[in-house]
């Protein structure tokens, strides 16, 4: 069922597949504003440009929740540490305390963690949810732009449904942060959204505050197929040539748009929006997530970032990035891979499930990513295939390590690995509860706090989030508590 | 080590047996000889010749069995010269039998055998009669060598795709499928006048109507995949109507009306990791697998990924997780299968006589950390090498080794 959804994507042409974002200069990107601030992608300048106007901002607001202390529990930080029979106190939507011993406000719930494991929020880089929304129909297909090869004006955020009832699946599998991004139709496909996965009825109310956007590059054979026939390109040199043309073209409306900026002779500079979001790669403000399967072509995107002076901020997919591991750890790009996917297409032939464990030996900032919404639901067992069967073929991989591959490194992937992605005092308050051992196939998150707010707990109805699209039916599925 | 493959008899010692037939046995004996089971149990001779393998701390299973897939019947997914499952052209394909469209040298083989799967069915695709499933052993150099039952049934596709074979409609499905059924009886019956051509035209071509008398006969099951509950209760209407033998395929709204399931006695396929809402199941959830065996429906667990058809034990579980006993578990992925598949007297269970497709595990088959230390197929031992072992092993060291 999975592999079928994804040669849909895949053959049809609305295909998934990873994003791509320019990396700037700056290590880590500016902090983003904490959680109760919305803030613009741009702070203002008050200039009389819409450019510089705040625009499509976050309207993200904590959802209130008193404080919970989690004790006696496994608390796997991803800091590199695991401290058994631990505590964790949030409060206020940011993690207080970790620890063997804690001390809570009297106003706590505690939570009796026996025999139960903690990890961060679990961070998916790589998710078409609400823009290739369940139930699947032409209808809500609104992850490619597929009318051009170079679309980097559209944004994910203005498909994106909030009411896809994918979204609180991917919450009860231990989801608090996805990237959503446009599909891999084109060369340039649009920028992604960072969303805070929470029930909201726009997305406004999920959007990260303060993350930057990604921008989704595809290589390959999806854009190659999909304009084959409609003008090009049709090869793979031709989609090279396509990501040059791009970015000659925005190099130019930067400099014109830097000088406008700095002197204000004359009039603005006509505004294009492609040109804008390539513009902001070139700037590193915008992150390049760039699907791309083979070894071959990832140098080649290396090598694409070097001629414009940006850096590839991660390779998605990436099957065969354990062929090109040194050049990766070299260039500082990180790759987004699945555990075992492999064989639905050409360029995924050479797919094998060490490639996670091999990028982390070489030092490689890897995460395990979904492209999937049946995947997104357990990114902790896919976690765990990786690391095992990189341990059988005596690669060495910590739990630490792994457990980093689905929370730590998202969060740097998207450059928010200062505010979530570890359990340490001050980061927010996104932290899973498990029944036992996220790397058993038989744990379950049953408890998942987003920004300190309980969003979902398995034993209580009240805390099952449904979307309007899931009221109605009967008898009511997803998992209710009717067995 | 080429002595060893090709050693007629074979002892599995020390482990922790499950033979699925029965309750497990601690530190039992699995004897192999000439392809076959001789022996299971703590009190087995093994003969001096025999060759051994210790299996002391681990566990011993009968190879998995995935009730679905297109192994052999396809390489790559998005390359069309390799997919051989899909017949055009014949929207009633009863007779088209993928056996001969099976690649014994398919690389997919190799990668999921090593990992504990040993026998699948090879099933056809779309139209409305999609064609004969086949079962076969992952081992071999030919087709014949490879086949374990030929064919396990016929496959309707009774579902949302299904319907665009039969003029877009699901009550216009049905009718044609009765249509089609009756013609095939009408067929048997008035047989030389068809020859003559003095029979009124049918609904389908002579040898399609041919091969759906054994499904007529109840001597082959009507695989019916069949999703929405309406569908499911479609499958089964049809079967009271023509005494099918009938298996419910995907059957992802099974558990609303699993006791009805379970008072006709069929059997369903299901995978377990199913829960994304479409129109043709919007009631799709991951407890389908649990709440179907309690209510006593013989259930299989399938991986429909054909590449990663190695993720069966990973679907095992995860129902197992979402409220299938692991004993239930287990079965669903050897001797049900084998029993609903036809085949329980050779295949399913370490059970002296049965044919030898045994795994060796490090742990729980089931769980991430385990991993699998021996195969046999056929009481053969199966090196664990793939392309992907070889990719691996050629980029272990960079610059690889060319």
């Amino acid at each position: 069922m999975r592999h079928m959804w994804l040669l849909l994507l895949a053959v049809i042409m609305t295909s998934g597949c990873a994003t791509g974002a320019a990396r700037p200069a700056r290590e880590g990107g500016p902090a983003p504003t904490p959680a109760q601030a919305p803030a613009p992608t741009k702070p203002a300048a008050g200039e009389s440009s819409s450019v510089d106007r705040p625009q499509y901002g976050s309207t993200y607001q904590r959802h209130p929740n008193p404080p919970v202390l989690i004790r006696n529990a496994t608390i796997m930080t991803a800091t590199g540490q695991e401290i058994a029979s631990g505590s964790i106190l949030l409060k206020d939507g940011r993690i207080v305390a970790v620890g063997a011993k804690v001390d809570a406000p009297a106003d706590a719930v505690v939570v009796d963690g026996t025999g139960k494991f903690v990890t961060p929020g679990l961070i998916d880089e790589h998710s078409h949810l609400g823009v290739y929304a369940a139930p699947g129909t032409d209808a809500e297909s609104d992850g490619n732009e597929a009318t051009n090869p170079v679309t980097a004006e559209v944004w994910a955020e203005h498909s994106f449904w909030p009411q896809d009832p994918q979204i609180p699946l991917a919450i009860a599998g231990g989801i608090t942060t996805i990237q959503a991004l446009p599909g891999s139709a084109n060369l340039i496909g649009g920028r992604s959204a960072i969303l805070k996965l929470i029930p909201a009825r726009t997305v406004q109310e999920m959007k990260f505050p303060g993350a930057r956007y990604g921008l989704k590059m595809a290589c390959g054979e999806n854009p190659k197929r999909v304009y084959g026939q409609k003008g090009g390109p049709s090869t793979r040199m031709g989609n090279m040539a396509g990501y040059r043309g791009a970015y000659i073209q925005a190099e130019a409306y930067r400099r014109k748009w830097d000088k406008w900026n700095k002197d204000h002779q004359g009039d603005a500079p006509d505004r294009n929006l492609r040109l804008e979001s390539l513009a902001e790669v070139l700037r590193g403000d915008i992150y390049v997530q760039n699907h791309c399967y083979r070894a071959d072509e990832m140098a080649n995107m290396l090598d694409l970032g070097r001629e414009f002076g940006f850096r590839i901020r991660s390779f998605h997919h990436a099957v065969e990035a354990y062929k090109i591991r040194d050049l990766l750890a070299a260039a500082g790009t990180g790759a987004a891979v699945w555990a075992d996917w492999w064989g639905f297409k050409e360029e995924a032939m050479d797919g094998i499930k060490e490639n996670a464990a091999l990028l982390q030996q070489a030092g490689v900032r890897v995460n395990i990513h979904s492209d999937d919404p049946s995947g997104i639901q357990r990114l902790n067992q896919e976690a765990a295939k990786a690391m095992y069967a990189g341990v059988r073929a005596g690669i060495p991989v910590t739990r630490d390590q792994a457990i980093r591959w689905v929370t730590a490194n998202p969060a740097w992937a998207l450059g928010l690995d200062s505010l979530i992605g570890t359990l340490e005092p001050g980061k927010i308050a996104d932290v899973v509860v498990w029944s036992g051992d996220p790397f058993s196939v038989y744990s379950r998150a049953i408890q998942v706090y987003n920004d300190g707010w309980l969003v979902y707990d398995r034993n209580d109805p009240a805390h099952q989030p449904r979307t309007d699209f899931q009221l109605g039916q009967t008898p009511a599925a997803g998992g209710r508590n009717d067995r | 080590m080429i002595a060893f493959l090709l050693a007629q008899t074979i002892a599995i010692t020390g482990g922790t047996v499950y033979p699925v037939s029965g309750p497990k046995v601690a530190n039992a004996t699995v004897l192999i000889r000439d392809g076959k089971i001789a022996a299971v149990g703590t009190g087995v001779a093994v003969p001096p010749d025999a060759a051994r393998i210790d299996a002391t701390g681990k566990w011993v299973t009968p190879g998995l069995i995935d009730g679905a897939g297109q192994m052999g019947l396809v390489e790559i997914g998005a390359v069309a010269g390799t997919r051989e499952a899909l017949l055009k052209g014949d929207t009633i394909a009863a007779s088209f039998n993928v056996a001969e469209g099976i690649n014994p040298a398919s690389v997919v083989i190799s990668v999921t055998r090593i990992e504990g799967v040993t026998t699948v069915l090879a099933v056809p695709a779309g139209n409305l009669v999609s064609g004969q499933a086949v079962l076969i052993d992952l081992a071999g150099n030919t087709i014949e060598e490879m086949l374990v039952k030929s064919p396990v049934g016929v496959v309707l596709n009774d579902s949302e795709t299904g319907k665009d074979f039969a003029g877009g409609s699901r009550a216009a499905l049905v009718e044609r499928v009765r249509r089609v059924f009756r013609d095939a009886l009408e067929y048997e019956r008035r047989r030389a006048e068809f020859g003559r051509a003095q029979l009124r035209p049918l609904s389908a071509s002579a040898a399609d109507l041919e091969a759906l008398l054994p499904v007529l006969h109840g001597q082959e099951p009507l695989i019916a995949y069949a999703n929405r509950r309406s569908d499911i209760a479609t499958a089964l209407r049809l079967a009271r109507e023509f005494k099918l033998k009938l298996v419910l395929a995907g059957a992802q709204e099974a558990w609303q009306i699993a006791g009805e399931i379970a008072g006709a006695s069929v059997p369903a396929l299901v995978e377990p990791l199913d829960n994304i809402p479409s129109y043709d199941a919007l009631g799709v959830r991951y407890e389908n697998a649990a709440l179907l065996a309690k209510a006593g429906v013989k259930v299989a667990l399938m991986e429909t990924d054909t590449h990663n058809s190695r993720n069966l034990r990973q679907e095992a579980g995860n129902a197992v997780a979402y409220g299938m006993s692991w004993e239930q578990a287990l079965r669903a992925v050897t001797l049900s299968p084998a029993e609903i598949f036809g085949v329980a007297d050779r295949y399913g269970s370490l059970e002296a006589g049965k044919v030898a497709n045994v795994v060796v595990w490090s742990g729980d088959p089931f769980e991430f950390t385990t991993g699998v230390e021996h195969v046999l197929i056929r009481g053969k031992e199966i090196p664990l090498k793939s392309r992907q072992t070889e990719l691996l092993e050629r980029y272990r060291k960079l610059p690889p080794n060319y």
